[in-house]
Order: structure tokens, then sequence, then C-alpha cells
């Protein structure tokens, strides 16, 4: 099972011209495998940059990605390699779909991996377990689905490839709440069926404090806090600064806290709210 | 990466080359691409070399940018330069070659008049943005409305599509990231696979492309879009005394090369 470490990463757009933009600059982290990590920031400080260097998508300006110790930008046969292994999901990945059927178009990472017929069948099947797909849609025409159908479809398409390391890049986005809540459970139910790694880039801090186990959060290009839900969520101000907020449990024990009523411990979730307010006989 | 193509890309700037009007920089390529076909002579050349090094400078355009631009063009450069190289009757450089002076003459002069003809239609399009281009296309071309051509529909086309050129080559990059991070190889096979291997990049194009243009259409009636006729314009075209200068001085350069190649020059 694969470590995930970065060194010194650095992306440049477009050198040379006028519009040369620098999107992420000197990050370096290790993600030890298995950890449930979130991806904070927003929006240009350079997330969805970041992770398409993690499957060899983009490369480095300068620094190296490395999986397993390994430099996954060595050459082509190492950047083909990593895909397999580093599972990428892009933002509105249902406007990937192409097959004239769902199956087909989950197949399609498993075949370009040169896997035979009955292990793709397998895997297929998996996958569309994992995200809720029935059996019926199988054989249903991908653009005939719904929005969360699609977007369920298309996160399958990546689970199909079971990449140790699964980077989602904002899931949810445009989605209702069920369908949020569904796909998040999906999600969920990979890493802990799997012990894959898991990175996800959110704009839904709720979700970031009650899943992950450690929060990554960008400013402008550069890696401004890494640490705990915990860590991270004790500095409010910090996150404002950067332009983003805290989960609404923080916000309402913060207002609680000014108005008087002695919450203890941190406060970043809704069970930890409950647990509080009891402690102090509210509730 | 596609975005790499400079093809018609522009470089905003604010220089006297950038500030004029775009009709006059239309009249004055056409009277710069006149001139060139005048060219003849090495003297003619040479006038046309400086007149073109002279706009980079005005303009602060970089002659590598204009190089990436020739970069696509290359192939047919050197082949056309060989052909005239090969096939130019004349003293041959050593006895009994095949090739002659006149053959190298004529093969530099070729890669020349190409090479000047691509940098001064580049000079036109980095430095005006293809809003103005269409709107300076749009005036000078009005003149045909009168004999029932839609200039409006055709020039709104083509903006559109100008438009929409950065946006399809962003929508491929990001259909072409996402079906490589599931293992499609677009690099390598033989031509028939690299062919099936675009059907993942297509399909996923055209379904968006449509669904743009559909929501383009509904956006453009909603803002009560109904054709060019009794139109305004945000921007208004101002033609100023730089304009006038701008296109005496082709003019001028016009009548001159017309001299030179009088005199053979
Ligand atoms: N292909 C590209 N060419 C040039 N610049 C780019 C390109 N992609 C992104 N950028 C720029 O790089 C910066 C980082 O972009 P990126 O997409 O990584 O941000 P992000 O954190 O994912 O934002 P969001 O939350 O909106 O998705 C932005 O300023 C953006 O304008
Ligand atoms: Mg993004």
């Amino acid at each position: 099972m694969p470590e995930l470490r970065v060194e010194a990463l650095t992306h440049v757009y477009s050198a040379g011209t006028p519009f040369e933009k620098t999107a992420i600059e000197n990050i370096s982290l290790t993600v030890p495998q298995g950890q449930f990590v979130g991806l904070l920031g927003h929006t240009g400080s350079g997330k969805s940059t970041f992770i398409q260097h993690l499957n060899a998508l983009l490369k480095p300006t300068s620094g190296a990605v490395l999986v397993d110790g390994e430099d996954i930008n060595r050459d082509k046969k190492t950047r083909r390699a990593v895909k397999n292994k580093v599972g990428l999901v892009f933002q509105y990945p249902e406007y990937q779909l192409f097959e004239e059927t769902v199956y087909a178009d989950i197949a399609f990472g498993p075949k370009n991996m040169g896997l035979d017929k009955e292990e793709i069948d397998r895997r297929v099947r998996e996958a569309a377990g994992f995200v809720g797909v029935e059996e019926a849609l199988l054989e249903r025409s991908p653009l005939e689905l719904s929005g969360g159908q699609k977007r369920r479809v298309a996160i399958a398409g990546v689970i199909a490839m079971r990449p140790g390391i699964l980077i989602l890049d904002e899931p949810t986005a445009g989605l209702d709440p069920a369908g949020c809540r569904q796909i998040m459970a999906n999600i969920l139910r990979y890493r802990q069926e799997t012990g894959a790694t898991v990175m996800i880039v959110s704009h839904n801090m709720d979700d970031a404090a009650r899943l992950t186990e450690r929060l990554i959060v960008f400013d402008h290009g550069h890696v401004a806090m890494d640490g705990s839900p915990e860590e991270v969520f004790s500095q409010p101000e910090r996150l404002m600064e950067i332009g983003l907020s805290v989960p609404q449990s923080t916000r309402l024990a913060m207002a609680l806290r000014a108005a008087g009523v002695p919450l203890e411990g941190p406060v970043y979730t809704h069970r930890q709210l409950m647990a509080a307010l009891k402690e102090v006989g509210v509730c | 990466m596609l975005k790499d193509i400079t093809l018609g890309q522009y470089f905003p700037g604010d220089t006297i080359v950038h500030r004029l009007d775009p009709r006059t920089k239309i009249l004055v390529l056409i009277l710069y691409i006149v001139a060139l076909f005048l060219a003849s002579g090495w003297v003619g050349y040479g006038v046309m070399i400086a007149v073109t090094a002279v706009c980079m400078l005005l303009s602060h355009i970089k002659p590598a940018n204009i190089f990436k631009g020739l970069k696509p063009m290359l192939l047919i450069i050197a082949f056309t330069a060989a052909l005239n190289l090969f096939y130019t009757k004349g003293t041959p450089v050593l006895p009994g070659w095949i090739i002659t002076w006149e053959g190298i003459a004529q093969a530099v002069k070729m890669i020349l008049r190409i090479t000047l003809l691509i940098a001064g239609t580049f000079l036109l399009t980095y430095t005006t943005s293809p809003m103005e281009l269409t709107d300076g296309m749009e005036r000078l071309l009005s003149p045909l409305k009168k004999i029932g051509l839609p200039i409006h529909e055709l020039t709104m086309m083509m903006s559109m599509a100008l438009r929409f050129i950065p946006t399809l080559i962003e929508e491929t990059d990001k259909i072409m990231s996402a079906q490589k991070a599931r293992g499609a190889d677009f690099e390598n096979g033989t031509l028939v696979q690299r062919a099936k291997a675009l059907l993942p990049i297509l399909v996923p194009l055209f379904v968006s492309s449509f669904r743009r243009a559909d929501e383009l259409a509904v956006a453009m009636e909603c803002r009560c879009y109904h054709g060019g006729s009794g139109r305004t314009r945000m921007k208004q075209l101002h033609m100023t005394w730089q304009d006038g200068a701008a296109i005496l001085l082709f003019a001028l350069l016009l009548a001159g090369m017309i001299l030179l190649k009088r005199f053979g020059l």
C-alpha cells in the first residue's frame, strides 16, 4: 500500500509568456498510507493544480512527487504506471462519460490496465456496488442518467481501477444534500473496505470536519495550515483571513461562548457540540 | 499541452500598435502584404525586413514569440525552399550540380517572404483582441451589406467562434486529463489505435459543445438579441491622427515598393 510524498513542488503555468502564473509554490508534505485527507482553500488557491501532479498528469516545474519512494516522473513508464496506483476523480467528472453503456464506461479504466474480461467484469460490478449504481442501470446509456447518477458512475469508473490512493476534486459540487451524503458515504465505504488513502478537495467545512483525519489548507499556492481538523478549526481567525469559514457547530460554539455559556473542549462537529452542551446541562 | 498553441493569440499591452484602430491595422496589413509580394530584389526585401522589425519593436512583441508561431509552418517553408532550390535554372554552384546560384537566391527570398507574411499577420493578431478584430472587420465590410450580404451575422459567428476556441481548448484539455487519469493512451499505438483513442475525447466534447451552443442561444435571446440592425456598441471605434499617419506611411511603403520593382532592385 502506497505512501505519498511531495517534495518542494512548484508549478508555473504558461511559463515565459505574459500569462505566466505560479499556481503552486514549494509544497512539501507526506501522506501516510490510509490517511483520509481534506484539501481546503479559496478558489484559485491551487488545489486542482496540486492534485493533478499526484498522478503525473501535470509535470512539476520543479520538485518531485514520490509514490512508494519512487519518483513518478522518472520516465514514461512510471508516469503511466502511477495512474493505476493513484485514482483521480476530476471536478464535474460526469462530463467525461462517453461510452454507449454505463457498464462500458466503468470498464474503460480496467480495460486500459490490460486486465482480462472476467477481472474487468468483477471490478465493474464491485465498483458499481461501491457507489450504489444498480445492476439495471449498467446497460443504460450514461447520457440518460440524472446528474447525481452520472457523477456516481464517473466515480465508479475510477474506483474500478482499485487505486491505493483515491483523490477526488469537489466530488459533491452541485449535488443536493441527499446526493452529497450518498457520495460521501460511498467514498467512506471504499476506504473502509480497501484501506485506501483518500484525499478530497472540498468547500464544505462540515464534511471536512466530520470525515477527515487531516486538513491541508491552501492559500495562494502555499500550504497555509496542515493538521488535524481540531488543530485547524481551533484557529478560526486564520481561516477567515484566508477567506474560508469554520463548521457551523464551531461557529455556534463560538457564539455561545461569547454569550457566556462555558463550553468545554474543541467543537467542530455536531456530535461534539451536543456533548459539550450536555456537560453544561443545556440538554 | 494544447494551451501552448500561439496561433492567433492576443498579447495584451499598451503600445502605439495596440492602440491603433483595428480597421487601420487590417488596412495596413493588406498594404503590407501587397508590398511584400511586390518585393523582388534584395533592396526590396531589406526594406520589408526593416519595416517588420520596426513594427515589432514598437509593439514590444518579442521575436521569440513570432518564431514560436512559425513552428507549425516550418515544414511548408522548408518544402517551398527546397523546391525553389532544386528547380530554378541558372548557373550551377559547381559545374555539374543541380543547385544554382539563382536557386539559392530564390529559396532565401521564398523563406523571407513566407516568414515576413506570417510575422505581419501575427503582429496583427498579437496586438489586437479578437473582439476588436471582428469589430474592425464588420465595419470595413459593412458596405457589402448594401448588396445583401449578411455581414453582421458573419462577423458575429466569427467572433463567437474566436471566443470559444480557448474554451474548447480548455475543455479538450480537461477531458483529455480525465481520460488519461483512467489510463487512456493518446501517444502510443498504431494509427488506427490512436484514432480510436480519440473517441473518449470527441464524444464528451461534442455533447458539451451542443449543450453550450444551446445555452448560449437561450442566453442571447433572453437579452433580446435580434440581429444586427440598430445595434450600438459599447466600445466605439475612433480613428485618430495616428491611424491616418499609419495608413499614409504604409501607402508610401507600397508606392516605394512599386518604384523599387520598376528599377528591379
Ligand atoms: N491550465 C491553466 N493555465 C493557466 N493558468 C491556470 C490553469 N489552470 C489553473 N490556472 C491558474 O492557477 C491557479 C490555481 O488554479 P487551480 O485550478 O489549481 O485552483 P483551485 O484551488 O482548484 O480553485 P477552485 O477551488 O476554483 O477549483 C489559478 O489562479 C488559475 O487561474
Ligand atoms: Mg479546482
